[in-house]
Order: structure tokens, then C-alpha cells, then sequence
């Protein structure tokens, strides 16, 4: 992730956090929660910094899906940012959002499964699009930073115009895998 | 033991008759049958499930409504389940919300099983802790028309945990159809056309 390789430079060029924010502030989406993950830095501080936003840091992500059915109830759009480790503490609570209809945006930043390097995010990663299947959720991968706009742009049509819910899954390899100083 | 005085119906039913404008969230079990109780309301939505989640439902709600009052009516096990929750709103500091707990120290559709609350567990010292504006134990009858008054003008966010009876109530059950309560809450809220968007 520190490395500067000619890589990193164009995909940072891209800027697809704010290409991400662009996309939820054009689908006027109102209230973003988040449990903080260093591939949402950027876009965390882009909607803390936006007045038109409500930038709400939660405990845990579950309080995300609660949060975007409130929101709804009151005639308000939200997203949930979260890691794909943040996933698995949803499941139950994605009952409501299955059950009631309510529409859902969770964008998740991968771990686990490109140039990890802590096992221990492995499982939860891996299995984290089954585990969203499952639970009802419709998921789209984001690989490129060019098409961060059109991805949760469609993403978000899908779940507040569609009615369902739907994760965009940024994969590891788009953000860079975090290295702890070790040599790749 | 709490040595509680107080009727969790007669609670329920003194903070919702002649309720206006208010917006209810009902966490799981006896709170959502009491809120039934107290008369069943397009603008409460009583849950079914996903316990936990009835105050984050309330922050939702109240973020995206500044101008309306929300209420969160829930019991010990709900919200012992979202603790977190306590701290989230702590941060946002929603000035329109409040959530009463009726907390009869015990899980009361499992059987009855002592809580947290029971064992000593403080919720309104973790409300304060968390930043609520206001935030106590209730025990008196008295002190009923003082949370009415909080709920419906004060400055929140608020937090009463209210000490009630251990009975086993008949039961008063809400629509059960989570669609129907999505919609019809949008509906009586934002009106027929904008509900359908």
C-alpha cells in the first residue's frame, strides 16, 4: 500500500473515492454509516465533510442496516460503508431489510482474498459474498477505478429504485493490499 | 429483586394516548405488544425481529425527520442486544429522539430469564456515559408525566429506563407483514405519492 508503484499513481489519479462520493450525493443518498476501513479513508472523510450528508461512525456494521431502515422510514436514503469482515456481523439484522422490503447500499471493501496478509481476515473475506447471498443481498464487484461512478451508480438504482438491496464488493486488489511494512 | 411498582401498559399507554405527531420504533416482544395495546398506529413500527436494532431504527428515523419527535419504545434484552447503539447516538446527538426502556430485569418471551439489568447492569449510567442530554431511572408513578413532557418537548437525545412489574400479559399483537409496516408508516408520513417513490 506505501509503495509508490507506477500503479498506484494511476488508480489515486482515477480518485475513485470521490468518484464513489459523486455517485451517492447524484442518487441523493443522505445518511452514510460506517465502521472505518483504510480502503473507505478517502470517501469516510469526503461525506464527513459534505453538509448535505450525516456521516454516522458505528460500533458495529449491524447498526448500518438499522440505520438505512430508519432512514427509509423517514423518507431517507443511506449507505453502509463497511470491510468485508463488518459483513458477517450483519446477518441477522439483514432480516429487516429482507422481510420488510427495505432498499439497501452497503459498499464493502475486500479483504482476504488478493495479496492478504493477515490470515485472520481470510475466512470472513472468502466467505463474504455467499454469506450476502444468502442473506438476501444482491452483490456487484467494482475491480477497476474507472468504473466507480457507473458501478455504485447502478448499485444504488438497483436498491432505491428496484427496492432491493445491494452490495457493491471493491475488490483488494483495486485498493492495494495492506502490508504491515512486509516486503511483498 | 426491583421491588417495581410500575405497569408496563399503563406506561406505554400514558406516553402514546393523544401521541400527535409522534413516530414510534418498538423493539421485539412485550414492547411492541404494549405498544399495541396502547392502540395499534400507522406511525408505530413494531418489530418482529432483528433484535437490537430498534434505536438505531429510531436514529434513522429521527436524522431524517429534525422536525418530528421519535420515540423507541424497547425492553432490557433489545436493547442490552444494541448497547452500541447507545454510543452511536451519542455521537450524533439527535436532538428530537428518546427511548424508554421497560426494563423488568428479565428475558419475558424465553421464559422469563434475569437480564443483565438483573444482575446490575446500569443502562441509564451507559446512556449518560454516552452523552445522552437527559437520561434516568424512572420507578414512580409520579414521575410518568415528567417523561411524557421530556418525550414530547424536551431536548435529547433522551434515555428512561423505566422499572416495571414482572407480569406475563395477555398478549397484543401488531401486523406482522413487514411490508405492510414499511408502508404503511411512509405512507401515513410522507403521504400517498411520495411513499410510492
Amino acid at each position: 500500500m506505501q509503495r509508490k508503484t507506477p500503479k498506484t499513481h494511476l488508480v489515486e489519479a482515477i480518485d475513485w473515492p470521490a468518484a464513489i462520493h459523486s455517485a451517492l450525493k447524484s442518487q441523493r443518498v443522505r445518511q452514510v454509516s460506517y465502521v472505518p476501513d483504510a480502503g473507505h479513508k478517502r470517501l469516510i472523510e469526503l461525506c464527513h465533510s459534505d453538509e448535505n450528508m450525516a456521516a454516522v461512525p458505528l460500533t458495529t456494521e449491524e447498526e448500518g442496516i438499522a440505520l438505512a431502515a430508519g432512514a427509509w422510514l423517514g423518507g431517507e436514503r443511506a449507505v453502509l460503508l463497511t470491510q468485508s469482515s463488518g459483513v458477517g456481523n450483519c446477518v441477522n439484522a439483514l432480516t429487516l431489510t429482507s422481510n420488510c422490503g427495505f432498499p439497501l447500499l452497503i459498499i464493502v471493501t475486500m479483504r482476504g482474498e488478493w495479496g492478504e496478509f493477515n490470515p485472520w481476515q481470510i475466512p470472513m473475506g472468502q466467505a463474504t459474498p455467499d454469506t450476502l447471498r444468502l442473506a438476501g443481498v444482491r452483490t456487484l464487484r467494482l475491480e477497476r477505478a474507472e468504473d466507480a461512478l457507473a458501478t455504485v451508480t447502478s448499485a444504488a438504482r438497483l436498491a432505491f429504485d428496484g427496492y432491493g438491496a445491494v452490495a457493491v464488493l471493491i475488490a483488494q486488489r483495486m485498493i492495494g493490499a495492506k502490508s504491515f511494512g512486509a516486503k511483498p | 429483586m426491583t421491588g417495581a411498582e410500575l405497569d408496563r401498559r399503563k406506561v406505554v399507554g400514558a406516553l402514546l394516548e393523544r401521541r400527535g405527531a409522534l413516530l414510534v420504533v418498538a423493539g421485539l416482544g412485550s414492547a411492541a405488544w404494549d405498544c399495541t395495546a396502547a392502540g395499534d398506529h400507522p406511525l408505530t413500527f413494531p418489530l418482529w425481529g432483528a433484535m437490537g436494532s430498534a434505536c438505531m431504527i429510531g436514529l434513522g428515523l429521527a436524522l431524517a425527520q429534525p422536525g418530528r419527535r421519535v420515540l423507541v419504545v424497547t425492553g432490557d434484552g433489545e436493547m442490552l442486544m444494541g448497547l452500541g447503539s447507545l454510543a452511536t447516538i451519542g455521537a450524533q446527538r439527535p436532538r428530537n429522539l428518546a427511548v424508554v426502556v421497560l426494563d423488568n430485569e428479565r428475558y419475558g418471551e424465553t421464559g422469563m430469564q434475569k437480564t443483565h439489568t438483573g444482575y446490575g447492569t446500569d443502562l441509564a449510567a451507559v446512556a449518560s456515559a454516552c452523552g445522552f442530554a437527559d437520561s434516568r431511572i424512572i420507578r414512580r408513578n409520579t414521575e410518568i408525566a415528567a417523561v411524557r413532557s421530556s418525550i414530547y418537548r424536551g431536548r435529547g437525545p433522551l434515555f428512561f429506563q423505566v422499572k416495571v412489574k414482572r407480569d406475563s400479559l395477555p398478549l397484543a399483537l401488531p401486523p406482522r407483514d413487514g411490508a405492510h409496516l414499511r408502508h404503511r408508516f411512509r405512507e401515513a408520513l410522507l403521504g400517498k405519492g411520495a411513499a410510492a417513490q
